[in-house]
């Protein structure tokens, strides 16, 4: 190890210093600072959005940083391609997949690197060789000439590792590497780090497990909306004080939250499954009732959403409506049973952004009904639009504007507006005002609180700590596609939710 | 280390599983007519050397092509622009190759020279033009589908305009020797045993396919994605051009609008052998099997004296069941 960098002896193999990185409206990063030992394993914590998969990603060569320096074995580190990264002796555990399909697990590890024999061509079976040899040091029973696409996902995740290690690199950054494995390949992975570790690498670790932090971690450091909070060595602190320091926020917002009159129970669902997704979520949403759903990334949460409306069905459990056993197996099940379901991306997946307001605000309203003569009754449709869009005040010239040219604000007031036209009596938002401003923020708050008055019994999927405490009246926390709690409103902190959802 | 197994082995990866496939249609086809031709012909189709080996004649141009599709279909893009690049470097190359001393040619002062120069020439032309095509697709991130159609309008039209529509003919014997007898088949043959080896055993083959599979990989895996795709389009554009020279050359004389719709023949051959639309999967075995495919549908209907529209429609059909069967196999895959 080291070769590169010949005889350096420094405290640190990397240093992040007062790294400043700003994506469109938003401070991903300000200022934060993470320093690696070599031979020890460093994670970083930190709540949904606190910018750590932005650091890693600039350390990696992904992104190119604002502001700030990384430091490698005492050098400036500049990297603006993964190609630099890697040669620098940085290797990298991405959080999402990085393999190619179609290609055999041999392949996949050595692109870029395949041996070669004399004429320049690539010797496929020194390649085999290597993958085994290395594959059977990591313990890891895979056949180097299966094709990947043939893999489990846990499998793909371990091809992930053994690639990563092959690099024999200095530094080695895993983002969230135990997402997609099962606690016996977690305790194989930590038996991996733990060799690489007395091999002198330095590892940084990205998890939201907190059992995890303790178990393999040596030092831990933590963001919190893009900002430093601190480092301490793992075995000073408790659960209790790093749940803290990840939410040791003051909620300086006002909520517009109305108390109003719950009634009865309009949905319940009861022990839905999905297998590998979610499993034995049940709760129940009251006429007037907000339910918050809090968690972090990989709860599950919008899953669960998307199966309730209809978009990808759970075929276990049940969905009870006012009492009554609803089958839902597609969206528009789930409407004619009065459902109405506001996505978590709204460009991706809730506006239709080259067609203008109006073609966006009617398209849930026009499957039903409103249709004379085989023609589309579009009279009475614009006018309820525009009733509608007037109502929630989208700032918009006129209903004949491209939706592309809306704030994000006002675009999500349209897709509300869009809902709110089928008269739902149950309503699913989710991230209802993520990337929006405060203005525009406040407003949707009022809206959904006016709504829960006029009896419509609300569930709100939220990211944002401050919102699920101000607008729930109950909160349910998820965690890895279990609920793992319910809190009263008056009973609910940021410590308590915090502790439910990183367990 | 604890043994953590990881509980299910998946199956070995059988290499040639697709290409073997894709044999059993052909032989499937061959026999039909084979027995079509003892009932209605009373003589056998298979068992005449001569119409076979006219039957690879007429597919190996568009064989050529269709060898650089084929890694440009495997790298998750399209070229529509061959067919014409086939047509405006018959014209370069072959107004370079006119034989020494013809008042008529397009430039009196530059007849009878050697046949390196219309060859080179040519060849730089089609490599021009599939740079062009690449490093549009790479840095300006337009889709391939666009940047190949764009140069096909725009190299047909060259190709139109280069001598205002005439023909140019009377090539040196030198250039017209490119062309004479089984020379087309040799060089098709050439052409694909590189590039066999070339995607098979070379970093070129493996970036390719990486990029096919998933271009994010690609890209964190250190590949510098925009310079392979340059390549790979690049190399579209020089066997394009070798395919135009050969047909010029075979021909004795090029038009301009030599090689329309060879670009589709040329996708339908690569589809046929198994070459995936959507990236990472297939290989010159594939097309070629795809190629000699064609080439026994089109003799085969003139051998059993059928009208050649139905040649048309039974080769669309064929192209569409192709990549059905396709889809149908990755799905019965993950179901095991």
């Amino acid at each position: 190890m080291l070769d590169r960098t010949g005889a350096w002896q420094g405290e640190f193999i990397l240093e992040v210093d007062n790294i400043t990185k700003e994506f469109p409206g938003v401070k991903a990063l300000d200022g934060v600072q993470l320093k690696i030992r070599p031979g020890t394993v460093h994670a970083l914590m930190g709540e949904n959005g606190a910018g750590k998969s932005t650091l890693m990603k600039i350390i990696a060569g992904v992104y190119t940083p604002d502001g700030g320096e990384v430091r490698f074995a005492g050098q400036p580190l500049s990297v603006k391609t993964p190609l630099d990264a890697l040669n620098s002796g940085i290797a990298m555990i991405h959080q999402e997949l990085n393999l190619m399909n179609w290609m055999t697990v041999a392949e996949n590890i050595w692109i870029r690197r395949e041996p070669l024999n004399r004429l320049g061509l690539v010797d496929h079976g020194r390649m085999r060789q290597m993958t085994a040899d290395l594959l059977g040091r990591l313990n890891i029973r895979l056949d180097p000439d299966a094709q990947v696409s043939d893999l489990t996902v846990a499998q793909k995740q371990m091809v992930e590792i053994a690639k990563a290690v092959s690099y024999n690199s200095d530094v080695l950054i895993m983002d969230e590497p135990t997402s997609a494995i099962t606690e016996a390949e977690v305790e194989h992975l930590f038996a991996i780090i733990r060799d690489l570790k007395s091999r002198g690498i330095g590892i940084v670790y990205i998890t939201h497990k907190m059992n995890e932090l303790f178990e393999i971690a040596d030092e831990f450091t933590v963001f919190r909306d893009g900002k430093y909070v601190g480092t301490h060595p793992s075995s000073s602190v408790t659960r209790d004080d790093i749940i803290r320091m990840m939410v040791g926020r003051e909620i300086t917002e006002m909520f517009p939250k109305i108390d109003c009159e719950i009634g009865e129970t309009i949905l319940e669902v009861r022990n839905l499954t999905l297998p590998g997704v979610f499993h034995d979520v049940s709760f129940n949403v009251r006429k007037g009732e907000i339910l918050g759903i809090a968690g972090l990334v990989g709860s599950k949460r919008s899953n669960v959403a998307e199966a309730i409306f209809g978009v990808h069905p759970a075929p276990l459990g049940d969905i009870l409506i006012d009492g009554r056993h609803a089958r839902i197996t597609c969206p528009s099940d789930a409407m004619a049973h009065g459902m109405a379901f506001l996505t978590e991306d709204r460009k991706e997946t809730g506006c239709f952004l080259i067609l203008d307001c109006l073609e966006n605000i009617q398209s849930a309203l026009i499957t039903r009904g409103h249709v004379k003569n085989g023609f589309l009754d579009q009279k009475t449709i614009t006018a309820k639009a525009e009733e509608m869009a007037a109502t929630l005040r989208v700032k918009t010239p006129n209903l004949f504007e491209r939706v592309e040219n809306l704030s994000g604000g006002n675009q999500q007031k349209l897709l509300i507006a869009r809902w709110l036209l089928t008269e739902p009596r149950i309503l699913i938002l989710d991230e209802p005002t993520r990337g929006i401003d405060v203005g525009a923020k406040s407003e949707i708050h009022r809206l959904i609180t006016g709504l829960a008055a006029q009896g419509v019994a609300i569930v709100m999927i939220s990211s944002e700590m401050p919102e699920v405490l101000g607008m729930s009246d109950r909160i349910m926390v998820m965690h890895e596609g279990h609920v793992s709690g319910f809190l009263n409103r008056d009973e609910a902190t940021q410590v308590k939710i915090m502790s439910l959802a990183a367990k | 280390m604890s043994d953590a197994s990881l509980a299910a082995q998946p199956r070995r990866h059988r290499p040639m599983m697709a290409e073997l496939n894709i044999l059993l249609v052909l032989v499937g086809i061959s026999l039909t007519f084979e027995i079509l031709g003892w009932i209605t012909q009373g003589q056998s189709f298979l068992g005449n050397w001569q119409r076979l080996s006219i039957m690879i004649l007429q597919v190996s141009v568009v064989g050529i092509i269709a060898i650089g599709v084929t890694q440009v279909i495997i790298s998750g893009g399209i070229d529509l622009s061959s067919g014409s690049i086939v047509g405006a470097t018959a014209m370069v190359s072959m107004s370079l190759a006119q034989a020494a001393g013809y008042e008529r040619a397009v430039y009196p002062a530059l007849t009878g020279l050697p046949v390196l120069v219309p060859l080179l020439v040519g060849l730089l032309f089609g490599l021009l033009c599939g740079i062009i095509n690449g490093a549009l697709i790479a840095y300006t991130r337009i889709p391939p589908f666009i940047a190949t159609l764009g140069m096909m309008v725009t190299a047909r039209g060259f190709a139109k305009w280069y001598t205002k529509g005439q023909p140019i003919s009377f090539p040196s014997d030198s250039f017209a020797a490119i062309g004479k007898g089984m020379m087309p088949v040799v060089i098709f043959l050439v052409v694909a045993l590189i590039f066999h080896v070339a995607l098979k055993y070379t970093r070129y083959g493996k970036f390719t396919y990486a990029i096919g599979a998933n271009p994010q990989a690609a890209r964190v895996s250190g590949i510098n994605v925009e310079r392979q795709l340059v390549k790979i389009y690049a190399v579209a554009g020089l066997l394009s051009a070798l395919a135009g020279i050969v047909v010029a050359a075979r021909g004795l004389t090029a038009q301009a609008g030599m090689g329309t719709m060879y670009e589709l023949d040329a996708i339908a051959m690569a589809v046929i052998g198994g070459v995936s639309l959507t990236g990472g999967r297939g290989s010159i075995l594939g097309t070629m099997i795809g190629m000699v495919i064609f080439g026994v549908i089109i003799s085969g209907f003139t051998f059993l004296r059928l009208d050649a529209y139905y040649q048309e429609m039974i080769k669309g059909v064929i192209i569409v069941a192709a990549v059905v069967a396709d889809v149908y196999r990755q799905k019965k895959r993950k179901k095991v």
